[in-house]
């Protein structure tokens, strides 16, 4: 957003100079060129258009939409309102629903709690220059790179039950996959493997950006390494950590390929994604009560957004 | 679906959904957002209205064969088309999965001129709602259809929709030579396969091969317990969502079903149907409830030592005589951009020379043509089709013979459900009624 507003300006203030070579600063703003005022016009426009047509008019449709029992198929004309049917059918009348939220919720936690934390402590180690620092940023966000269906695949041969890498190994029969109370951990450690090389990433970037001096005088004064990282590096990373706060949040609500790949979102690995895919996009088509789902999870995520940016909006005010 | 009222209305429905709902909010909202669409719908148009005349030599075929064997099977009978008629078949494979669950945006949107499909509900459900073009002057030209064929492919209004190719029992299949070595005796009634799985136990073997990770796979040991249990009738009125989930009759057939899964696999949620095949393969299992498929896991050498027999009588009054036989076959699009071709492709695969194609080269189906030369049929097949012959009924498969949406997300989450905690049965059939009501509602 802060983009968004800070490139007109660009734009206008030097053509502005140009045109204008008297006269304060508040007329030489308003005495915009035409070509000006058109690319301000565009800049605001387009990416309102953008925002307007393929977020907000798709979100609101889909609230509409859940409160239909349409199908998919046929006229809209044929569409049926039901009210608030499809939320308690959601509620009381669909056993996945609960599972799905727990789901949810216990991916947040695990991502937040032991993925992210390790994705940091990871670029710690890599910002001290090991040898064969390269390889191991390779091999760390490699999972990153690979495809969702070469994932599903690596996966598969590792926890297939019956021809899996991990029983072979160890001589066990565990039920990796179909366990319930065992597949929501085996995927949330594929899960974890993936999200760890992103947050590392990030953080490693970050790191490299921090003023080496703030370091060294850290060390004149006697610190610590921990407490030169907690105390100093830390905060001056603040940008990052946020980036990384709300990379883990967007992570773990639209967390999704690995579950469908593995089993389409059922038996102990309902997520809110795959329900709503499995309603709306399958074979099944019940859009009306697929899209009380998605609504569900919009106001899950409204939640998160809202709590985001009340933070970062008081934050810009200080 | 009925006509299209206006102008507009024929052209919303050009546009795949996602984009036409798209487009329905963009008028709603205004006329910028409206109109840039529109284009597009108009657009759509023009391409549509592009002339393929009947001079045209191909026509496209979606096809849901994309398992190694089959995909290969297609490919000679379209090989076999080309020489018959100088038409070239674009043939554009789908994963069979992918191309089930994506069907109604495939159909909405531009299909293919010709697809592959099943018989049973959702054949006549897109029949029904004009999503399938008429074929009774197809029928008209085929020989050696039979009747029951016939039928299975008339929509809700009398005519055809459907052109069957292929279709496979569901048996209880087993190696002989594994048989062979223990002694065991086919079982003709529930006690016999009971007392039978008890001994394959002791010998060591998992009584009953069985996987569910997919989810569709436990769907055959119950459409086939309560065939048996409650006979084809109750069962086709189940499906149709008319009876209720919360009977007793259905309550005795999770409890049979409860009562036999000690007999099966364990920690079959995370295995797939094909694992499972592979231990009956590998004479780990003593016997496979599946359909004729499972031939496709056996080696070309380990063909003849596969056998069958149909899954044994439960309730002497309802007998042992029916049984799942999915058909699959060819559909035309409601628009096809060469029908002529369509037209000609879908005699073709109808035809005793394309079923002779088939024969030749798939050990693992049974084709729909009587005409066609069978002498090249395994015993296996031979002995499938005699069985399927002989039923006095035949269901279509769960998934096939009730409504998509129960099917998937209700069915095959309760069916899970079950395996993982059999003894909750009231609770898990009153779930399913309560869900039943909140999907077949008109």
């Amino acid at each position: 957003m802060s983009d968004q507003s800070q490139v007109p300006q660009d734009h206008a203030v030097p053509s502005a100079v140009t045109t204008t070579t008297t006269g304060g600063r508040r007329r030489r703003l308003r005495v915009l060129s035409r070509t000006d005022r058109v690319v301000i016009a565009l800049m605001v426009l387009v990416p309102l258009l953008l925002v307007v047509g393929l977020v907000w008019l798709p979100a609101l449709a889909t609230v509409g939409l859940s409160a239909t029992d349409w199908d998919g198929i046929g006229p809209v004309g044929d569409i049926e309102w039901v009210g608030a049917r499809n939320y308690a059918d959601v509620v009381g009348n669909y056993p996945p629903f609960v599972p799905a939220v727990q789901n949810n919720l216990l991916w947040l936690a695990a991502l937040f709690v032991v993925a992210t934390p390790f994705g940091m402590f990871l670029a710690v180690l890599l910002d001290k220059e090991l040898r064969g620092t390269r390889f191991y940023q390779t091999a760390l966000y490699l999972p990153v790179v690979l495809s969702l269906a070469l994932i599903g695949f690596v996966w598969q041969l590792i926890y297939s039950r019956d021809q899996g890498l991990l029983n072979g190994v160890f001589g066990t029969d565990v039920d990796w996959y179909g366990d319930p109370d065992v597949n929501i951990w085996a995927v949330l450690v594929a899960a974890g493997w993936r999200h760890v090389g992103y947050v590392m990433l990030l953080y490693l970037a970050g790191l490299k950006g921090v003023d080496p001096s703030l370091r060294e005088a850290a060390a004149v004064d006697g610190a610590s390494e921990v407490n030169t990282f907690f105390k100093v590096v830390f905060p001056v990373l603040r940008p990052i950590n946020i980036i990384v706060l709300v990379v883990t949040v967007i992570e773990s609500l639209r967390a999704f390929d690995l579950v469908w790949v593995i089993n389409k979102g059922r038996n102990g690995l309902e997520l809110l994604s795959a329900l709503v895919t499995a309603n709306v996009v399958g074979e099944a088509s019940r859009i009306g009560f697929g899209s009380a789902l998605a609504t569900s999870m919009l106001v899950v995520s409204l939640v998160f957004i809202t709590v985001y940016l009340t933070t970062v909006m008081r934050e810009d005010r200080r | 679906m009925s006509r299209p009222r206006s102008h507009a209305e024929y052209l919303s429905r050009l546009v795949p959904p996602s984009v036409a709902g798209l487009r329905r909010r963009s008028l709603l909202a205004g006329a910028a957002g409206g109109g840039v669409l529109l284009g597009t719908g108009l657009l759509a148009g023009c391409g549509d209205a592009d002339p393929e005349g009947s001079g045209s030599t191909t026509v496209s075929l979606g096809s849901n064969q994309s398992d190694p064997k089959p995909k290969e099977v297609t490919a000679k009978v379209m090989d076999g088309f080309r020489a018959s008629s100088g038409i070239t078949v674009a043939v554009n494979t789908v994963d069979h999965n992918t191309f089930q669950e994506n069907i109604n945006n495939y159909l909405q949107g531009k299909p293919d001129d010709v697809f592959m499909w099943f018989a049973g509900y959702r054949m006549r459900f897109f029949a029904g709602r004009g999503l399938a073009a008429d074929l009774s002057d197809v029928w008209s030209g085929l020989s050696g259809m039979s009747d029951a064929f016939r039928k299975a492919s008339t929509g809700d209004d009398g005519k055809q929709y459907f052109v069957p190719s292929s279709y496979y029992p569901w048996a209880v299949f087993y190696r002989k030579s594994v048989w062979q070595q223990y002694g065991y005796q086919v079982p003709k009634t529930l006690g016999e396969l009971t007392t039978l799985a008890a001994e394959m136990k002791k010998d060591g073997l998992s009584p009953i091969a069985f996987a569910d990770k997919d989810g569709w796979p436990a769907m055959g040991t119950f459409d086939i317990l309560n065939l048996r249990i409650n006979g084809y009738q109750f069962h086709i009125d189940l499906m149709a969502g008319k009876e209720s989930w919360t009977s007793g009759k259905v309550r005795t057939v999770f409890d049979t079903w409860r009562g036999l899964l000690p007999l099966h696999q364990p920690d079959s949620l995370g295995r797939t149907w094909q694992e499972a095949a592979q231990s009956l393969q590998q004479k780990k299992s003593g016997m496979y409830l599946l359909g004729l498929f499972v031939a496709q896991q056996f080696r070309d050498d380990e063909q003849d030592d596969l056998d069958f027999f149909t899954f044994p009588e439960i309730d002497p009054a309802v007998g042992a005589k029916a049984l799942d036989a999915p058909i699959d076959g060819y559909m035309m699009a409601r628009r096809p951009k060469a029908e002529d071709n369509a037209r000609k492709l879908l005699a073709y695969v109808g035809s005793k020379a394309a079923a002779d194609i088939v024969v030749k080269n798939d050990p693992s189906t049974l084709v729909a043509n009587s005409e066609a030369d069978t002498s090249g049929y395994t015993a296996l097949q031979r002995k499938a089709a005699e069985l399927v012959g002989s039923a006095t009924e035949i269901a279509q498969f769960l998934d096939r013979d009730t409504r998509p949406d129960f099917a998937s997300t209700v069915i095959i989450p309760a069916l899970q459900q079950f395996i993982r905690e059999p003894a909750d049965i009231d609770g898990l059939t009153t779930s399913i009624e309560n869900q039943k009501k909140s999907i077949f509602t008109d």
